[in-house]
Order: structure tokens, then C-alpha cells, then sequence
């Protein structure tokens, strides 16, 4: 009992120090990833899709995608899983984390960079490191795949334009036949430094367990 | 309320109309005495209305010089000038009355100018902005409000314990009456003079967002202290103070819900307004305008009520109104607030120069201002030491900084002050006395070193430059892929609660207070395609207009150019409007576009409406100079009740059958050397090979046809996008666009392909050009705008082309719109590079 409990206090340091959620978090999401998994070691694509709240969220199987791209997990592999475990899973939350006081202005530019290496990442599907203008077209037309018909035009249409401004920024000075192949993650960077991340890609992960206080919030 | 404002102006107004009026009935009498006077003299019977129009002319030419030295303006705000205009004139008026005749009285300060600041403020209001984060603009609003009247006034009474002020007659309940009627910010203030340093978007809706709900808080106390005062210290019990806290509750609460009510009323109300648009966009300020009266009716906070009632209507009247209705509503917002935001300060400089007022103490007023800073600063610093615990992103210090020092104080808080009843409060002068120089200090002091303030300490401002393309696509990504993170890790967040507001929202809200149709078009894409087609046409068409309606057709060269301008125009302008439509489309008020300017009193007129007002101006010179000489159409003018110009089916007809005669005519010079675009319409996958024949039958026949303009006409045109949005967005990607793009071959004339589904009057011969400009116009009246979409699809099938013969009907105009594009195809990336 007492030998487990130490175990799984260190599993839950070494957790820590990998991803820098506090214990408290780690115990909240592993308590989650229990719930998704069904108490198995480890989560499928099925486990995810079958979150209901996710259902309406357009960009659903990007998401979902980028929790089993090996990419997404520092040790520069490549590929995607069949299942992740929890430490995976954690690492890719991780990308979410927000920076606190204390983060330095170092800290902050480096994590700003690993939230865009994580869209890129999402976005750039085949792993070529651009990202083409088919892979755009597909991320617009993704998040506005609800609007059906129209929705589809208007994607190929917005992406294409997209596209193009990036294109006229970071090579601004193309000739006629040249041919701008894809986003790489550099002009991706540039095209986005004006962008506000602090407050765009962080969620609150509580300390305390919300699954038991799911009702009785107000929008505020 | 503007017309109410005029006629009723204050209670001098009623004391002076009632002497008019006996003056009035004198003058009758006596001119009756000597016979029928032919012109007469009669001040009185005017004055009234009469000083106040003029009042409001001064201050507004008083805004116009201000206004137009800039550089002045670059240094010291708007505001601070026009409180010293008002001290020039305010002295001028008591050179010459010896008596303050113009001071800003509390009915008419409440009444007649607050009103529309405070709508407008909550019309354009950035929703999204201000609900994420309406915690913490609650915590400044209500705590730091109460915080600095109780501190205020518990300090200045211990200074008055210690012996400070000299001898005052006041007490400490009349001193926490003095401390909660100067603790709030101003909205006006703190309007006026952050729209000049454009802070960024939080911050601003930090101190914006506090200053207009700290009203209600401000409000209560007033009242609760005032009726403190009048039951007098012994009466004072605890059933009193916890009534006290109760309405304090019920006065905000009520009041919110009071304009959320009217809100809804509004919304509901332009469902069913299709009939009387001329008239439309006044409901929407005499219900707002009620719904603040109401609040006033029941004792609730009326700003709190009408700053509810402009934010939950703004979704539903600009997607229930017509587009000129909202424009309209957009626009007399503007003019009202800014119009009475002028006024409020010409007011508060002119009130100044009062002997009666000024009562000097110096330990009174040295400490109130200084308390007022410090406890702002205290209060601020520690409630967010307190909130940055909770927050996601922490207000850094620098912030805090600006937050306090943004605590600026303003007429609210003058027109409180002279609610006070002298019979009470002896002392009551010295507290409006020393409200005016706190406010003086405030807007002027503050307001001149807050520019300089931000620029050292570096706060981040708002981003000037436009949000790009793929910066608004990313930010929708962000928004979804936080929900799906928080879905996924079963945190309930903000992202969560907006996301199941928003489902709710267009799930039940939508369906009630919105028209079907605009429902319909509600995630705007349509309304993307359409303005994207709008802007498309107008640069096409100014630019026809600039060369000479068809030079670029001749001329190769001048056709290169031409689209390569238009690429230009088009990154610049075009897509940022579109952008922020869509994000509004997905629910969220969006902020994007300019994110501090939205809420700024000024009016930042949309290019694009300018460009077609001017493109309209344009038309209806050409049709009058060379088409309609003689008819009566200037009809129009005399109607209330129309707006609409060239509406006369007559002129519609008239066009449309010259165009199709002329048309005729050079397509059977043509003598159909191109197939000819038959069963387009009705199959639209047959249509698509047609296209794509066309387009190369018309590359092929091209050199032969060079005298038919026809061709070389509608060439030009669809390239230049002047098609519907499937033809107009892949004539911009101009690059080659990895794979799946072939047919380099024919590129040129890909763009063409879809010439045939031009509308008749667009493919008409130029060989007049008046009538050929007035022509390709024509769609961008104002009265036909909402009729391209149907004209486009219809004449897209070749029975124009055969209809030319018999005589043609302008009911074909009227056609339905199709319900959606038909397929496009492939986009075609002709070889121009033009980047």
C-alpha cells in the first residue's frame, strides 16, 4: 500500500517535471483519462470521438488527430499512434498550459513557439513541413464544414486567398511562374507574430476535480 | 429624443416658455391695437429652442476648430479642449448676463445627453470582449467602487476629525454621500480620452466596462447615503443597512434585466419592420431611449439598462434590418454621442464660471484629490493582486498602472453633485466645487499626460495594422480547438460556457428574434459573397470609369494592369471586411476589425459604402445627363416614405431593352461564331463543360472576333470578377497552386468561360458608352442591389439571349435567387503573377 502509493507519487513527479502540471492537475487529468478510457492503460481514437460535448466542434478529427501525432511529443518521431497513454496524453495538454507570473520573457517566447509548432503540426498533415494549399483549403473547409454547400465555396475561395497573402508577404517579390509550394513553419511564424497567443491558446486546468461540479455555473 | 431634447430643455425651458407665452398673448393684444404689423419682431416666442440649437451649433463649430488642428489634438484630448472652450465661453456669457444663465442642470445632463453616449457605448459594445471578461470588470466595478467611496469618505472625515478642513458643517454620513457620488469613472471621460491611446483591447474593456457598470453601484450609494442622510444618523439601523445591500442588488439586477427586456423588444420589433424601413431605425432609439426612462420610472440604474439594451440588440437588428436601415442606426448613433458628448464637456468647462459656486477650501479640496488618486490606485492594485490569482492571463503591473490612472471622473459625477439638496447638505457647494476641479483635474491633467504615460511605460497597444486573412482563420481554429481541449480534459472554462452560450444562443434566441431570412443567410457567407462581389464590381468598375468605360478592354496591356490594381485593392480591403463578418457570423461580436475603434465615438465610415455612395452619385449623373433628361425623376425627393432611386420600372425597362437591342445586334454580328451557352442553367454539370469548351472555342475564336466587343467585353469583366463569387475569388489566386491545377493552357480564357452567365446588360456592345457605363452601374443602385444575385442566375440561361427579339420584360429581374452557386470550376490560375 505504502510502496504503491510512494510509486505512483514518483510516476506523478516525474510527470510534473516533464510537462509542468502541478500534481494536483496531473491527478484531475488522470482522473479523466480514466473516465475516457474506461480504465484502460490507454486511449483510442473511438474513446475521444465518443466525448459528446466534441461533437459539434467542427474541427473535431484535427484535434483528435493531433493527440496521436507523435510530433506533438518532443522525441522527434514522426508518424501517429494507434492508442497514447496517459504520459502522452499529458503531453499533449501541456501545449495549453498557461504561463504564470513567474514565467520569464524566454519561457514565454519558447512556449509561444511550441503552441504554433502545434498548430502547424496540425495543420500540416502529411508532414512535409509546409503546408500546402491543399492542407489549407482543407482546415477552412473543416471549420466551415456546418454551413454545408456554400460553406465549402467559400472555404476554397478563403483559403485560397489566405494562401496567397502569405505568399505575397513572405515572398514578396515572386516572378510570374514561380511557385510558392506551401506555409513553411517559418512564414507561419511570421505571417502570426502579431497575433495575440496569450490569450488565444491557454486553457484553466483547476486544481480541484470539476467533473462533480458540473452543473450550476453561469456564464459569466 | 432629439427633437424631445430641443422642445424641453431643462426647467429653464418650462419657466421660459410659460413667460413666452404670456409675452406671446401681449404682443397679440397690442398688435391688434395698431393694425396688421407686416413683419414683427418676436425673441421671445423663439428664445428657447432658439439658444439651445445655437448652443449646440457653438459646440459643435467649438469641435470643428479643435478638431482641425491637429496637432494640438496629438498632445492635449479632445475632451480637455472642449472643457477650455467651455471656460471662454462660460466667461463670455457671464460678461454678459452677470449670471451663469447656461449651467448643466441634472435633468437635462440625465435625461437628454447621457442617454445616447450610454446606448451607443452598449451598441458597440464588443461583446465577446466584455463577457470574458465581465468577472473581473464586475470585481473593479462594484468592489473598487464601493471601496473608494467608503474610503474616500472615511479619510476625509478623519481629516475633518483632525482639525484639516477648518470648520465644515459636515457629517460622516454626509461625507460617504460625498465619497460614493465622486468615486465612479465616467464612462464620457474615459471614453473621450481612451479612444485616443489605443490601449489594448483588454485593458480598454477593463476600464470601459467598470466605468459603465459602476453606475448602478454609484446610483445606490447616491441613493442609499442620500436617504441616510435625510433619516438622519440615529435612525440608522441594521434593518436599514441590509435594505441598503437589497437594493443595491435589485437596482442593478432590475435595471440590466429592464434593458435586456427592451432589448429583446427591439430585436423582435425589426422582424416585422420590412414595410415602413424609412422609419425602422428610429425604434431603435425611442426603445432605447425607453427602456432608460423605464429604469428611471422604476428607481433601477438606467445606464446599466440602456448599456443592456444596445448589447443584446446589436446582433439581431443588424441582422433583422436592411443594410441601409443599419447603416442608418450605425451612423445617427454616432451623431447623437458624439453630438451630446461634445455638449456634455462644452458644459462642464461653461459651468465653471460661476461665482456662486466656488467655495474654496483647501483642505478639503487638496485632500479629496488627492484621496481620490490614491485610494483608485490602492484599490486597483489590490484587487487585482487578487484577481491575477484567478486569472488565465494576468493583468501585468504596467496595466494596473493605466487602469488606475484611467479612473478618470466626469460629468456623472457633476450631475450627482448638483442632485444634492442644499436644505441637507449646507455644504453643498463646496462639494460641487470640488467635484468640478476633481473632474477638471481628471480630464484635463490626466487626460493630457495619458498619452505620454502609455508610451513610456510601453503598454502594449492595440494593433494598428488589420488582422490578415490567415490571422482570422487561426484565431476561429484557436476558438474551436479550445473548446475541443476543454471538452476533451473535462475542464468546464470559458471557452466551455461561450461555446454552450453560443449553441443556445443560435439554437433558441436566434430562432425568436431573428427573421428567418436573415437566419438563413445568419453564418454570413452569402453576406461574405455578397459584399466580396459588391467590392469586386465597385474596383471594377471605378476602374472602367477611370480609364474610360472600356479602354481596358481594348488593350491588352491596360487590362494586365487593371488587374493587377484590383489584386491590390482586393488584399487590402476586401478580405478584413469579409473576415470580420464571418467571425461575427459564428456568434462572437467581433472585435477584430479595428478592436478598440468599435466602441470609439467616432465614425469610422466603411470605405466601401463611401465608394458606392460615390458610385451611385456617379450613376444617377450619367442616367440624368444622357438617359433620363426630362423625366421626372426627381419624384423621389418629395416622398417621405421612399428612399429608393431609379426604382421606376420605366427606366428599368428602358435600359434593359436598349441594352438588349444593342446586344442583339452584336451578337448576330457575332453570328454565333461561339457556341452559344444553351441549357446552362438547367444542367449545371453539363453547364460545366460548356464552360470549359466556351473558354477554349473562345480562346480559339478570339483573334477572329476582336471587333466584337461582346466577347472582349465580358472577358475583361469576368476577370475582373465582376461575376458571381465562384468566378470572382479563383481569378485572384493567382499563383500556381500546387497540384490539381492544370489547364495552364487556356488560363487566360478560363476566365472567361463563365462569360456567358453575365447578365444581358452587362454584355451589351459599348458602342455607347454613356449608356454602356449607365448600364454596367445600374446593378449598384441602391434599389437593384439586393436584385444582382437573381439577375445573374437568371440570365444565365441563353433565354435572354433569345428573348432579345420579343420585347424584354423587366420581371425577369425579379426571379428568385438560386439557393446556392452552382459548383464552381476548378479555380483557374491564370499565368499572371502578380505578386
Amino acid at each position: 500500500m505504502g510502496a504503491k502509493q510512494t510509486r505512483s507519487a514518483q510516476k506523478y513527479q516525474d510527470l510534473t517535471d516533464k510537462t509542468g502540471f502541478s500534481p494536483e492537475q496531473i491527478k484531475n487529468l488522470h482522473k479523466r483519462f480514466q473516465h475516457l478510457s474506461d480504465n484502460e492503460e490507454t486511449i483510442s481514437r473511438e474513446n475521444l470521438e465518443k466525448i459528446p460535448a466534441l461533437a459539434n466542434n467542427p474541427i473535431r478529427k484535427q484535434i483528435i488527430d493531433a493527440f496521436f501525432d507523435k510530433r506533438n511529443q518532443h522525441q522527434n518521431e514522426v508518424g501517429a499512434f494507434q492508442e497514447i497513454g496517459f504520459e502522452q496524453f499529458l503531453m499533449v495538454m501541456s501545449h495549453f498550459r498557461p504561463p504564470t507570473l513567474k514565467t520569464t520573457e524566454e519561457e514565454r517566447e519558447a512556449m509561444r513557439k511550441e503552441k504554433l509548432r502545434f498548430l502547424f503540426n496540425m495543420h500540416d498533415t502529411d508532414n512535409d513541413g509546409t503546408i500546402t494549399l491543399e492542407e489549407y483549403r482543407k482546415v477552412v473547409e473543416e471549420l466551415l464544414s456546418k454551413s454545408g454547400a456554400i460553406g465549402l465555396e467559400a472555404a476554397k475561395a478563403i483559403a485560397d486567398a489566405a494562401m496567397l497573402e502569405v505568399a505575397s508577404t513572405n515572398v514578396p517579390h515572386m516572378a510570374p511562374d514561380d511557385f510558392y509550394e506551401g506555409i513553411t513553419f517559418e512564414h507561419f511564424e511570421q505571417i502570426l507574430k502579431g497575433l495575440e497567443m496569450e490569450s488565444r491558446m491557454h486553457i484553466r486546468f483547476l486544481d480541484v476535480d470539476t467533473m462533480t461540479m458540473r452543473c450550476g455555473k453561469s456564464k459569466s | 429624443d432629439w427633437t424631445l431634447w430641443r422642445t424641453t430643455f431643462g426647467p429653464r425651458a418650462a419657466s421660459a416658455l410659460t413667460g413666452h407665452e404670456s409675452n406671446h398673448s401681449e404682443h397679440e393684444h397690442g398688435s391688434s391695437l395698431s393694425g396688421i404689423p407686416i413683419v414683427t419682431f418676436k425673441w421671445h416666442h423663439v428664445e428657447t429652442p432658439y439658444l439651445v440649437a445655437l448652443f449646440i451649433l457653438v459646440s459643435f463649430l467649438a469641435k470643428l476648430v479643435i478638431e482641425a488642428n491637429h496637432h494640438v489634438t496629438n498632445i492635449i484630448p479632445e475632451s480637455a479642449l472642449l472643457i477650455c472652450f467651455g471656460f471662454i465661453l462660460g466667461g463670455i456669457i457671464w460678461g454678459a448676463d452677470k449670471v451663469q444663465t447656461f449651467t448643466l442642470t441634472p435633468t437635462v445632463f440625465f435625461f437628454y445627453l447621457l442617454p445616447q453616449v450610454i446606448l451607443d457605448a452598449g451598441y458597440s459594445m464588443p461583446n465577446k470582449l466584455f463577457f470574458s471578461n465581465m468577472g473581473a470588470i464586475l470585481v473593479y466595478a462594484v468592489i473598487g467602487t464601493c471601496w473608494n467611496a467608503a474610503s474616500l469618505g472615511l479619510s476625509l472625515w478623519g481629516c475633518h476629525m483632525g482639525g484639516a478642513m477648518g470648520d465644515l458643517d459636515i457629517g460622516l454620513l454626509q461625507y460617504l454621500l460625498f465619497g460614493s457620488l465622486i468615486a465612479a469613472v465616467d464612462p464620457v471621460a474615459v471614453i473621450a480620452v481612451f479612444e485616443q491611446v489605443h490601449v489594448n483591447e483588454v485593458l480598454f474593456i477593463m476600464v470601459f466596462g467598470e466605468s459603465l457598470l459602476n453606475d448602478g453601484v454609484t446610483v445606490v450609494l447616491f441613493n442609499v447615503f442620500d436617504a441616510f442622510v435625510s433619516l438622519g444618523g440615529a435612525k440608522i439601523n441594521a434593518v436599514e443597512i441590509i435594505k441598503g445591500i437589497i437594493s443595491f442588488f435589485v437596482v442593478a439586477f432590475g435595471g440590466s434585466l429592464v434593458g435586456f427586456v427592451f432589448g429583446l423588444l427591439i430585436s423582435l420589433l425589426t422582424r416585422c419592420t420590412k414595410n415602413i424601413q424609412i422609419i425602422e431605425p428610429g425604434f431603435v432609439f425611442v426603445l432605447g431611449y425607453l427602456a432608460y426612462l423605464t429604469a428611471e420610472m422604476l428607481s433601477l440604474s438606467a445606464i446599466l439598462s440602456i448599456v443592456f439594451c444596445g448589447m443584446c440588440c446589436q446582433k439581431y437588428i443588424n441582422a433583422n434590418m436592411d443594410e441601409n436601415s443599419v447603416n442608418t442606426v450605425r451612423y445617427a448613433m454616432k451623431v447623437f454621442a458624439n453630438g451630446s458628448e461634445t455638449i456634455i464637456f462644452v458644459f462642464l468647462g461653461i459651468s465653471a464660471i460661476d461665482k456662486t459656486l466656488w467655495v474654496w477650501n483647501t483642505g478639503f479640496i487638496l485632500l479629496t484629490l488627492l484621496f481620490v488618486i490614491v485610494y483608485r490606485f490602492i484599490g486597483v492594485f489590490f484587487l487585482t493582486w487578487i484577481l491575477n490569482k484567478f486569472r488565465l492571463v494576468p493583468l501585468e503591473v504596467i496595466d494596473q498602472v493605466i487602469m488606475s490612472y484611467g479612473g478618470l471622473r466626469g460629468a456623472v459625477a457633476y450631475g450627482l453633485a448638483m442632485m444634492l439638496d442644499e436644505n441637507k447638505i449646507k455644504e453643498k457647494n463646496l462639494m460641487v466645487c470640488t467635484t468640478l476641479i476633481v473632474v477638471y483635474f481628471t480630464v484635463i491633467i490626466q487626460g493630457i499626460t495619458m498619452k505620454p504615460l502609455v508610451t513610456w511605460l510601453k503598454v502594449r497597444r492595440a494593433a494598428v495594422s488589420e488582422l490578415t486573412l490567415i490571422e482570422k482563420v487561426q484565431n476561429k481554429v484557436f476558438d474551436h480547438m479550445l473548446v475541443a481541449i476543454e471538452d476533451i480534459s473535462g475542464q468546464i472554462g470559458h471557452n466551455y460556457m461561450r461555446d454552450k452560450w453560443n449553441y443556445f444562443e443560435e439554437k433558441w434566441m436566434s430562432k425568436v428574434l431573428m427573421k428567418p431570412s436573415a437566419r438563413k443567410n445568419r453564418d454570413r457567407l452569402f453576406k461574405v459573397f455578397h459584399q466580396l462581389n459588391l467590392k469586386d464590381a465597385m474596383s471594377y468598375v471605378a476602374e472602367g470609369e477611370r480609364r474610360g468605360s472600356l479602354e481596358f478592354i481594348r488593350n491588352d496591356h491596360a487590362y494586365i494592369d487593371f488587374k493587377k490594381k484590383f489584386d491590390d485593392d482586393y488584399y487590402e480591403e476586401v478580405m478584413p471586411d469579409i473576415m470580420a463578418d464571418m467571425s461575427e457570423d459564428h456568434g462572437e461580436m467581433s472585435s477584430g476589425r479595428d478592436p478598440v475603434p468599435s466602441v470609439s465615438l467616432e465614425m469610422h465610415e466603411q470605405n466601401m459604402k463611401a465608394v458606392r455612395d460615390s458610385e451611385d452619385v456617379n450613376t444617377h449623373h450619367l442616367l440624368q445627363q444622357h438617359l433620363y433628361r426630362g423625366r421626372k425623376q426627381h419624384r423621389h425627393r418629395y416622398s417621405r416614405s421612399h428612399f429608393d432611386v431609379n426604382k421606376d420600372e420605366g427606366e428599368v425597362q428602358e435600359v434593359f431593352q436598349r441594352t438588349m437591342r444593342s446586344r442583339l445586334e452584336s451578337f448576330k454580328s457575332a453570328k454565333m461564331g461561339v457556341a452559344p451557352p444553351k441549357s446552362l442553367s438547367k444542367h449545371p454539370k453539363k453547364e460545366q463543360q460548356q464552360k470549359m469548351s466556351n473558354g477554349k472555342s473562345l480562346d480559339k475564336t478570339r483573334s477572329y472576333y476582336s471587333g466584337d466587343e461582346d466577347f472582349e467585353f465580358s472577358e475583361g469583366d469576368s476577370a475582373s470578377g465582376f461575376n458571381p463569387s465562384y468566378n470572382s475569388m479563383p481569378m485572384r489566386v493567382t499563383y500556381r497552386a500546387g497540384a490539381g491545377i492544370e489547364n495552364l493552357g487556356f488560363m487566360p480564357d478560363l476566365d472567361s468561360g463563365p462569360s456567358v452567365q453575365l447578365p444581358p446588360w452587362l454584355e451589351d456592345s459599348s458602342s455607347v458608352v454613356p449608356s454602356q457605363r449607365a448600364q454596367v452601374q445600374l446593378p449598384w443602385t441602391p434599389s437593384s442591389l439586393r436584385r444582382l444575385a437573381p439577375l445573374r442566375t437568371s440570365t444565365r440561361s441563353t433565354d435572354s439571349f433569345m428573348m432579345a427579339d420579343a420585347p424584354p420584360n423587366a420581371q425577369q429581374i425579379d426571379l428568385p435567387p438560386p439557393p446556392s452557386p452552382p459548383a464552381s470550376p476548378p479555380p483557374p490560375p491564370p499565368p499572371h503573377h502578380h505578386m
